[in-house]
C-alpha cells in the first residue's frame, strides 16, 4: 500500500514539476530576448539588439529588415515589451544597443541611471482613440457617450502611460468615466474590445489600425490634450555604438518617419526634449 | 541525500531572501497600508477562500468519481481534469472568456438572464477555481486510492447506506489529504494572476487581487511592488503553516 502511495505522490510531484518548468520556461523566454547572440556575435554576423516599446513592433520590424538590407552581415534583433519592463531589464544589465520608449518618463528612468550613450531624440507621437467592437453595438459617438452606467468601458490603469493619457482626455472633456476595468496594458484593453466583452475602450490610434476588422476607431477632439511622445537613444556599454546610432538615424530620418506614419504614428513635436 | 536536499531548499529560499533584502523596511508599513493595497489584500483573501470552498464542493465528488468508479474514458477524463495544471493561466483565462464571456458558449443564455460575469468578482473566483481545482482533485484521489475500499466494503456488508459509508468511513479516512488539498488550492488561488487579468479584468476593490496590484505597482512604484510581494509571501507561509499544524495535530 505504501508503494501505491509513493507512486501517487510521485505523479503529483511530477505534475507540479512540469507545471513549474513550463512557467519558468515561459518566463525565461521573455527576459532573455536576443541576449546570448548579441554577446557572442564576433564569429558570425554582427547583431544589433534593439529594445523597443511593444507598440512599435510592426514599423520597427520593417525598419529592421531595411537596416539589414543596407548593412551586410548585420542582424537586427528586437525585444518588444512594455517600456518600463525594458528599462528595468537594461538596468539589470540586459545587452541592449538601442532603446526606444513609448513615453518620456521611462526614457527619463534610463537617463537617471546614466545608461544613455547619447541624448534621447523624440521621434514620433501617438494619440488616443475610442475603440469599439465591429458594428459599434453600444452606439458610441464621443467621450461623453462613454460615461453611462450601462456601457462597459475599459481603459488602462492610471499607473501606465495609456491610462495617464486616458485621465488627461477625461479631464479635458470634463467627463467622468466609470470603467469596468483598468487594464495593465493597451493590448489588454484592445483584446477586451475585440472580443466584444467591452463596449468601448481607449487605445492608441496605432492599435486601432493594427487590430483590423474586429475593431472600429472613433476619433475625438480632446485627444490633442494627451499626446504621447516616443524618445529613442543608444545605450551605454553597447559593443557597436556606431551601428546603434545608424539605426537611430534611420528611425528619425525620412524613411523611418514615413514607415511610422504608415502605421498611424504622428510626427514628433518640434519643441525638442 | 543531505546535500541535494540542502540544494533543493536553497533553490527555493535564496530568491525569497534576495527579495527580502530589497524591501525598504523603513517605509514598509506605509507601502503596504495604502488603501489600494489593503483592498487588494482583502479581495485576495475573500476570493481565494471562496475558490477553495468551490474546489471542495466540486473537487470531492470528482475525486470520488475518479478513484472509486471505472468506466471507459476514465483515464482520459483524469488527464483532462488536470489540464489547468500545465495550461498557461492566460490561456485558461481566454478559455473562460470563450465559455461565459458575452460572445462565449454560454454568453447568450447568460445575457438573456441579465447576468454578466466578466469584470465581476465572480469572474475572479471562477478563474481561481479553474486553476486551483486540479490540486485538490490530485491530492484527494491519491489518498482515496491509497486508503482502499476494505473498510467501506465491511461497513456496507454490515448494512450501512452509501451516504453513511461516505460520511463515517471514506471522508474521515482521507481528511488529512482533503485538508492539505484545500490548502494547496487556496494557495494556488492566492497567487493566481494570468487567468484573472485575462478573464476578469482589473478594477480596484472588484477584480484587482494582490498579484494584479503587485504587477500594476511595478509600473509606477517598484518599491511598493516588492513590499506587497513580501506580504503575499508571508500570508501564504502563515496559512500553509497553520493548516499543516491542524492536519498533523
Amino acid at each position: 500500500m505504501s508503494a501505491v502511495r509513493r507512486s501517487r505522490a510521485a505523479v503529483a510531484c511530477l505534475a507540479a514539476t512540469a507545471a513549474l518548468a513550463l512557467t519558468l520556461g515561459a518566463a525565461g523566454c521573455s527576459t532573455v530576448g536576443g541576449g546570448p547572440d548579441a554577446a557572442e556575435g564576433d564569429a558570425g554576423p554582427t547583431t544589433l539588439t534593439v529594445y523597443a516599446a511593444a507598440s512599435l513592433q510592426e514599423p520597427f520590424e520593417d525598419l529592421g529588415e531595411q537596416f539589414e538590407a543596407d548593412h551586410e552581415g548585420v542582424d537586427v534583433e528586437f525585444s518588444f515589451a512594455g517600456s518600463s519592463t525594458l528599462v528595468g531589464q537594461i538596468q539589470q544589465g540586459a545587452p541592449a544597443d538601442v532603446f526606444a520608449s513609448a513615453n518620456t518618463s521611462n526614457m527619463d528612468k534610463l537617463v537617471d541611471a546614466d545608461l544613455q550613450a547619447a541624448d534621447p531624440v523624440e521621434f514620433t507621437t501617438n494619440t488616443l482613440m475610442i475603440a469599439v467592437p465591429a458594428g459599434n453595438p453600444a452606439h458610441v459617438t464621443d467621450l461623453a457617450s462613454l460615461t453611462g452606467d450601462e456601457i462597459n468601458l475599459v481603459v488602462c490603469a492610471p499607473e501606465v502611460p495609456c491610462g495617464a493619457a486616458a485621465e488627461a482626455v477625461e479631464r479635458a472633456a470634463g467627463v467622468d468615466f466609470s470603467p469596468v476595468s483598468e487594464e495593465q496594458s493597451v493590448t489588454d484593453v484592445l483584446n477586451k474590445v475585440s472580443s466584444g466583452e467591452a463596449d468601448a475602450g481607449l487605445v492608441y490610434v496605432t492599435d486601432v489600425k493594427k487590430a483590423g476588422d474586429g475593431v472600429e476607431g472613433i476619433a475625438f477632439p480632446e485627444s490633442d490634450s494627451a499626446v504621447n511622445t516616443y524618445p529613442i537613444t543608444t545605450v551605454k556599454g553597447s559593443a557597436q555604438p556606431e551601428l546603434g546610432q545608424e539605426f537611430v538615424d534611420l528611425v528619425t530620418g525620412e524613411s523611418g518617419q514615413q514607415m511610422l506614419g504608415g502605421y498611424g504614428f504622428g510626427e514628433p513635436d518640434t519643441g525638442g526634449a | 541525500m543531505l546535500l541535494p536536499a540542502l540544494l533543493g531548499a536553497l533553490f527555493v529560499l535564496l530568491p525569497l531572501v534576495a527579495m527580502a533584502t530589497r524591501v525598504q523596511w523603513g517605509s514598509f508599513a506605509e507601502l503596504i497600508t495604502s488603501e489600494s493595497s489593503l483592498q487588494a489584500l482583502r479581495l485576495s483573501l475573500q476570493t481565494s477562500a471562496t475558490s477553495a470552498l468551490a474546489c471542495v464542493i466540486l473537487g470531492v465528488p470528482l475525486a470520488l468519481l475518479l478513484a472509486r468508479t471505472s468506466f471507459p474514458g476514465l483515464s482520459l477524463l483524469r488527464s483532462l481534469v488536470l489540464i489547468p495544471l500545465v495550461l498557461p493561466p492566460v490561456v485558461g483565462g481566454i478559455a473562460l472568456l470563450y465559455t461565459v464571456g458575452r460572445q462565449g458558449l454560454l454568453g447568450q443564455q447568460l445575457e438573456l438572464l441579465g447576468i454578466q460575469i466578466t469584470f465581476s468578482t465572480t469572474a475572479v473566483v471562477i478563474a481561481q477555481t479553474f486553476v486551483a481545482l486540479p490540486f485538490l482533485v490530485i491530492s484527494l484521489e491519491g489518498a482515496l486510492r491509497t486508503a482502499g475500499t476494505r473498510y467501506e466494503i465491511a461497513a456496507a456488508s454490515l448494512g450501512a447506506r452509501p451516504s453513511r459509508v461516505l460520511a463515517t468511513i471514506t471522508l474521515p479516512l482521507v481528511l488529512p489529504a482533503l485538508l492539505s488539498g484545500t490548502v494547496l488550492s487556496f494557495a494556488r488561488a492566492l497567487g493566481e494572476f494570468g487567468a484573472t487579468i485575462t478573464f476578469a479584468g482589473s478594477l480596484q476593490g472588484t477584480t484587482r487581487t494582490l498579484p494584479l496590484e503587485i504587477y500594476l505597482q511595478r509600473e509606477s512604484d517598484p518599491q511598493a511592488a516588492v513590499a506587497l510581494s513580501f506580504v503575499l509571501m508571508i500570508v501564504a507561509v502563515l496559512i500553509i503553516a497553520v493548516a499543516r499544524r491542524r492536519v498533523t495535530a
